[in-house]
């Protein structure tokens, strides 16, 4: 609840504002019935037409500011829930994607995905319906207790004898229904990833004829996920009976005791008859904030789960710099790796004593076979993951002390599942930075993605689809390295970035990107010997050690692997 | 203006007609509907009782010191706390009950849903966005049940209190019942109204909430390329722009819907105004004139208060109806969209005479075929190609030849607009999808993974496979090793998209899998472009093995992987340019030479 209070508290003068237009607009309601009885008890029998309509008026009266008071006190409670629902999505949104990678592993994506969606719509709906429902009831609850507490404090105390016990099935059931209903969300994360995943290996699915068993899989989930609810449910039935029964076994108490009190002429009949109309009130208010209550353990159940995400300590943190040791006999120029190790799950590592320098300018070139590492080389130069042991440098300083985004600003980078989003071709290469138009252009040239682009109808305004489904691969593939290049890097890292290529265009762009980006240190990770064969430093990769160092020719005469890989390609590839 | 007309009454139709299937839902399970009613009015019976007897009880409280009948007041207060405990078990099993009928229908819903999921074309899936596919199934779902099971069957349960009602105003005044013939149909009309003025802003929520997750879910997916870029901020600056129309479509349905509540209940108090001035009035005019006044319209005082109790019953419902309004409406906006979902033309079904495709050799033709994706845009141009069983076809050429198509095709995934493809000489639009299907094996360079151990994750080719044979295709697809040094070897869980693990292991995952699979065609998309040259001779041997006595179509730009093929088709702007082996090819120095020689250039 304090999660929320921070999001509302913007919200609480407008929400005061708002309640006390609510309040009014109910007090007012109120007052029609005893307008009524006052027609028909004293209007009524004076004879005068005249006044019988005056106060007809009054009620009429009465009964538009009822609806405008209403109405205006609706439409700020719906504006409230909107807008904090919105800065609390937003939140949300923003901490998800500067989430590290480890966090996400452990969270999982649809978990993700269902708590900006789902979990922001019960707190909004929580929100309105709080403001909507909660004022009226518990005005008519105070309103009803003073009333009573006027009439006739022995039988209002009796009725509050059952209140301790009604917050004992309140404070009981919440405490139940709220972890309650985490599981439900947590079902709910199951039945939406299943549902992600079918929609995206849906051509598997189909080809191997296993629709039978995903619907299997479906239905275990949605049976899973009607069971939590159900479960949660039925614990949420039980408050509403309870504390109907409770209140009317305070009504008998007011009842017997009232007898006692008649009996010693301590009370009037007449008293306990204005009193149980009263009670009937309070107990219809109370009835009416047990319609709040489930929503309210799924309003609390989602925004634990929002704040959770929301509170993650950033597990990536910028060190400062006197936290780190001394940085001695470091180059103080280019890229140094300072025995660096790494391991994903701690069973083995990925990358073993690492040790390499690249001056500024120069070029590194990655090779090795599927798994040997290559690719955690570059996610820890760019700090998705922190190794284990060793240190990273560029320019001398050690990356944990570069402010994050003064370090992603360094880099230019085109990763193995290349982001494609529904967007025009120019969007996708500038993403969101602001590039002009004269710069796409160039980058695309240097990408070799100028001709094929022109060659769309709508060039460089054309529409790419969610995953760049309606370009090929070896297009894909120079879009992004295009938008590598956009931000004008000083490391240009490249991961398999044009394996889609054929060799033509692949060789065309090695030469443009030494001619227009000659100052660019660049990370080149490839399978292909040709690839990297121009690059200053190559380091061939086995296991996450490294087995060979060295340039082309070095490496052809001192380590067998890299010569075997370089002779096994002399076919090379075909085309595009 | 008439097609304005002809627009709305369509609208119309379509939201009664959305009602309609909503209620449905309901009548499937009339039993648990009917027993809900029951519990229902008997405990708005009870509820009746209640007073009922509390006015017995105290009206045994005489006044005077030790006047008091304790043995009545006992009694009463017995009866009063049995009715109070018995109407508490009723509403509970009532509370139960709903919970039980809404998350049944709830379930058939979703199970409906996926079920239609599961029989859509594959062209569904490209043309829609993930996430919006999710929050029809989730938020839009749960929206439906949100009001529908509590909201419908309490409308029912309130005409009854409201016939009753009307009953009884009607055998005491039937000329100030009149006063309702004038403010209902002014209720009915105001709603109707404001529905279907209101019905815009709902679907737009819906629809809006679903582009805004349809966005999050794509935005996730790239989440490391955009903190690469260090975009976050421009993202999430897009995300907004999204959540604020999202919240806003929110807003508007909700500060437009705000009205009908509060306008209805005024209209109802307005009858109750007029009921108590008119009442008044009459009676003052029985009163003063009794001689005058037409008898219809003579009233005592006791019947204008007990008038005007029951207007109050009556109406009460009608309030709450009008209250539920929004509920019903957000609802309804919904269901449209699920039902659009399960409207959606499923694949045609398997003709009625189509057969099993049971023993195949792997005989593939493709005849005179013409396809595209959409009728303007023709894809592949008549084409013809025929493969021989155990032959391996390689299909290359530049990008937007067509290749992926005609895999598209040939598994059956769309169907070509005119030509046909068999296998072993049968149309394969004469064969049953799932039969025609399994006999093929297909890796696609768009590796699949699901959350599930590493072992389901290759088994899923062939269920039930033992550990000995998973684990003979990991070696074959030397991944093996890979597998073992994960935290737990084959029982490791794949989380999501298989972080953690490189494009390259996932795609000899996916082969892996297809060793399994024994089926006599294989499809290879490409399922090699991210493993290196080095591994993947070393699969060599294996793929060998796997493709012998299968017929194969593979697309590749590596040359080794071409040319073995018995037959190359090289692919241009949707028709076969050349056709023939290697040397064939390389002889005729066409397009496939002119390609194969530049690379030494």
């Amino acid at each position: 609840m304090r999660f929320l209070a921070h999001y509302l508290k913007p919200f609480y003068g407008w929400m005061a504002l708002g309640l006390f237009i609510k309040a009014t607009g109910s007090l007012i309601e109120l007052t029609l019935p005893y307008i009524l009885s006052h027609i028909l008890d004293n209007v009524v029998p004076g004879g005068q037409i005249s006044q019988v309509l005056v106060w007809g008026g009054i009620m009429l009266a009465c009964a538009l500011f009822a609806l405008i008071f209403n109405v205006i006190a609706n439409r700020m409670a719906a504006r409230v829930a909107k807008e904090s629902s919105r800065v609390i999505r937003h939140d949300l949104f923003k901490k998800t994607l500067s989430l590290s990678s480890s966090q996400i592993d452990r969270i999982t994506v649809p978990s993700l995905e269902s708590r900006l969606t789902t979990d922001t719509y019960n707190v909004h709906h929580f929100v309105g319906m709080m403001q909507r429902l909660g004022v009226r009831a518990p005005l008519l609850m105070i309103g009803g207790l003073i009333v009573t507490w006027m009439l006739d404090r022995t039988l209002t105390l009796v009725m509050m004898a059952t209140l301790p016990l009604i917050c004992l099935v309140i404070g009981v059931i919440s405490a139940k229904g709220i972890p309650l209903y985490t599981r439900v969300q947590r079902s709910n994360d199951n039945m939406i990833r299943i549902v992600r995943e079918d929609a995206q290996g849906i051509r598997v699915i189909n080809a191997l004829s296993r629709t039978d068993d995903e619907r299997a899989r479906f239905e275990t989930a949605n049976k899973a996920l009607v069971a939590s609810e159900k479960k949660a449910g039925y614990t949420m039935a039980l408050s509403n009976p309870l504390i109907t029964l409770l209140l009317n076994i305070g009504l008998v108490g007011v009842i017997v005791i009232g007898a006692v009190l008649v009996n010693r002429s301590a009370s009037q009949p007449g008293r306990i008859v204005a009193f149980i109309q009263y009670f009937t009130l309070i107990t219809n208010a109370m009835l009416a904030v047990t319609r709040l209550f489930v929503q309210y353990s799924k309003g609390v159940a989602s925004a634990r789960r929002i704040e959770e995400i929301i509170n993650l300590e950033p597990d990536v943190s910028v060190l400062p710099q006197d936290e780190v040791p001394a940085s001695e006999g470091i180059p103080a120029d280019g890229i140094y790796f300072d025995d660096v190790s790494f391991s994903y799950n701690g069973v083995r590592d990925n990358i073993s004593h690492l040790t390499f320098h690249i001056p500024s300018g120069k070029s590194l070139g990655i090779i090795g076979p599927t798994g040997s590492g290559k690719s955690t080389v570059a996610l820890l130069l760019m700090r998705f993951y922190d190794p284990t042991q060793g240190r990273i440098f560029i320019n001398g300083r050690d990356i944990r002390t570069i402010p994050l985004d003064e370090l992603s600003a360094t880099f230019g980078a085109v990763m193995q599942n290349g982001f494609i989003f529904n967007d025009t071709i120019e969007e996708n290469i500038s993403f969101g930075r602001d590039i002009p138009h004269e710069r796409i252009t160039a980058c695309c040239r240097t990408a070799q993605a100028d001709e094929f682009i022109e060659s769309f109808p709508e060039s460089y305004a054309r529409e790419l689809t969610f995953k760049g489904t309606n370009v090929s691969g070896g297009q894909r593939q120079r879009i992004l390295i295009a938008r590598a290049l956009a931000g004008d890097p000083s490391i240009l890292i490249l991961d398999d970035a044009s394996s889609a290529l054929d060799y033509q265009t692949d060789a065309r762009l090695r030469q443009a990107l030494a001619q227009d980006y000659p100052g660019t240190t660049s990370v080149i990770i490839a399978q292909r010997v040709s690839s990297v064969k121009s690059c200053a430093t190559i380091l061939v990769l086995e296991s996450g050690k490294v087995i060979g160092q060295g340039d082309h020719e070095t490496l052809m005469r001192t380590c067998p692997e890299y010569a075997e890989i370089s002779h096994s390609q002399m076919g090379g590839d075909l085309l595009d | 203006m008439t097609d304005q007309k002809s627009f709305e009454s369509k609208q119309k139709s379509g939201r009664s007609r959305i009602f309609l299937r909503i209620c449905r839902y309901l009548f499937r399970h009339k039993g648990l509907c009917i027993a809900a009613l029951l519990l229902m009015l008997s405990a708005n019976g009870l509820a009746l009782v209640g007073p009922k007897l509390s006015g017995k009880a105290i009206d045994a409280i005489n006044l005077g010191t030790g006047a008091v009948d304790f043995d009545s007041v006992t009694f009463f207060c017995i009866l009063l706390g049995a009715v109070y405990l018995l109407s508490a078990l009723l509403s509970y099993l009532l509370h139960i009950l709903m919970v039980h009928l809404s998350q049944k229908i709830i379930f058939s819903m979703r199970h409906e849903i996926f079920e239609h999921l599961m029989k859509l074309p594959v062209g569904y899936f490209d043309k829609h966005a993930t996430g919006d596919i999710i929050s029809r199934i989730s938020y839009d779902v749960d929206t439906i049940n949100a009001s529908l099971t509590n909201d419908l069957l309490q409308i029912c349960a309130s005409l009854v209190t409201i016939i009753g009602s009307l009953v009884v105003m009607l055998t005491i005044s039937p000329v100030l019942v009149s006063v309702f013939l004038v403010t209902v149909p002014i209720s009915i009309l105001f709603t109707r109204y404001k529905v279907k003025k209101i019905q815009p802003f709902f679907r737009k929520r819906s629809g809006k909430l679903g582009a805004l997750n349809g966005y999050a879910e794509e935005m996730l997916s790239g989440q490391k390329t955009i903190r690469a870029y260090g975009q976050e901020n421009t993202i999430v600056g897009r995300f907004d722009e999204r959540n604020e129309t999202a919240t806003n479509a929110y807003y508007d349905a909700d500060y437009h819907g705000a009205v009908i509540g509060p306008a209805v209940n005024f209209i109802t108090n307005l009858s109750i105004c007029l009921i108590a001035t008119l009442g008044g009035i009459f009676y003052m005019l029985t009163l003063t004139r009794p001689e005058t006044w037409p008898l219809l319209l003579c009233i005592g005082l006791g019947d204008v208060a007990a008038f005007v109790q029951y207007a109050r019953k009556f109406s009460g419902p009608i309030n709450e109806f009008a209250n539920i309004m929004n509920e019903v409406q957000s609802a309804t906006a919904a269901a449209e969209r699920v039902f659009r979902l399960l409207d959606e033309g499923p694949e045609p079904q398997d003709c009625p005479d189509a057969q099993v495709l049971a023993e195949c050799s792997g005989d593939v033709s493709v005849d005179h075929v013409n396809f595209g994706y959409t009728e303007e845009k023709i894809v592949l141009k008549d084409l013809s190609l025929h493969a021989d069983p155990g032959q391996t076809i390689a299909i290359v050429g530049p990008t937007g030849a067509g290749k992926s198509t005609i895999i598209n095709l040939l598994m059956r995934f769309y169907d070509p607009q005119t030509g046909k493809i068999c296998i072993d000489g049968k149309n394969i639009r004469r064969l049953t999808r799932d039969s025609m299907r399994a006999a093929y094996t297909m890796v696609l360079q768009d590796t699949w993974l699901f959350c599930g151990t590493v072992r389901e994750n290759i088994a899923y080719a062939k269920p039930g496979a033992t550990d000995e044979e998973v684990e003979n295709a990991a070696k074959a697809a030397k991944i093996h090793e890979f597998i073992l040094s994960l935290p737990q070897g084959y029982q490791t869980v794949l989380s999501d998209d298989g972080i953690n693990i490189s494009k390259g292991q996932k795609q000899l995952i996916t082969i892996a899998r297809a060793m399994l699979a024994t089926s006599p065609m294989l499809i290879l998309d490409e399922a090699t472009s991210n493993v290196d040259s080095k591994t993947e001779q070393q699969i060599q041997s294996a793929m060998h093995a796997l493709m012998a006595h299968r017929t194969c179509f593979v697309i590749a730009h590596r040359l080794s992987t071409v040319q073995n093929a018995d037959m190359i088709l090289v692919l241009r702007d949707g028709s076969i340019l050349e056709s023939g082996t290697h040397e064939q090819l390389l002889a005729s120095k066409g397009f496939y030479s002119s390609l194969y020689l530049s690379q030494f250039n």
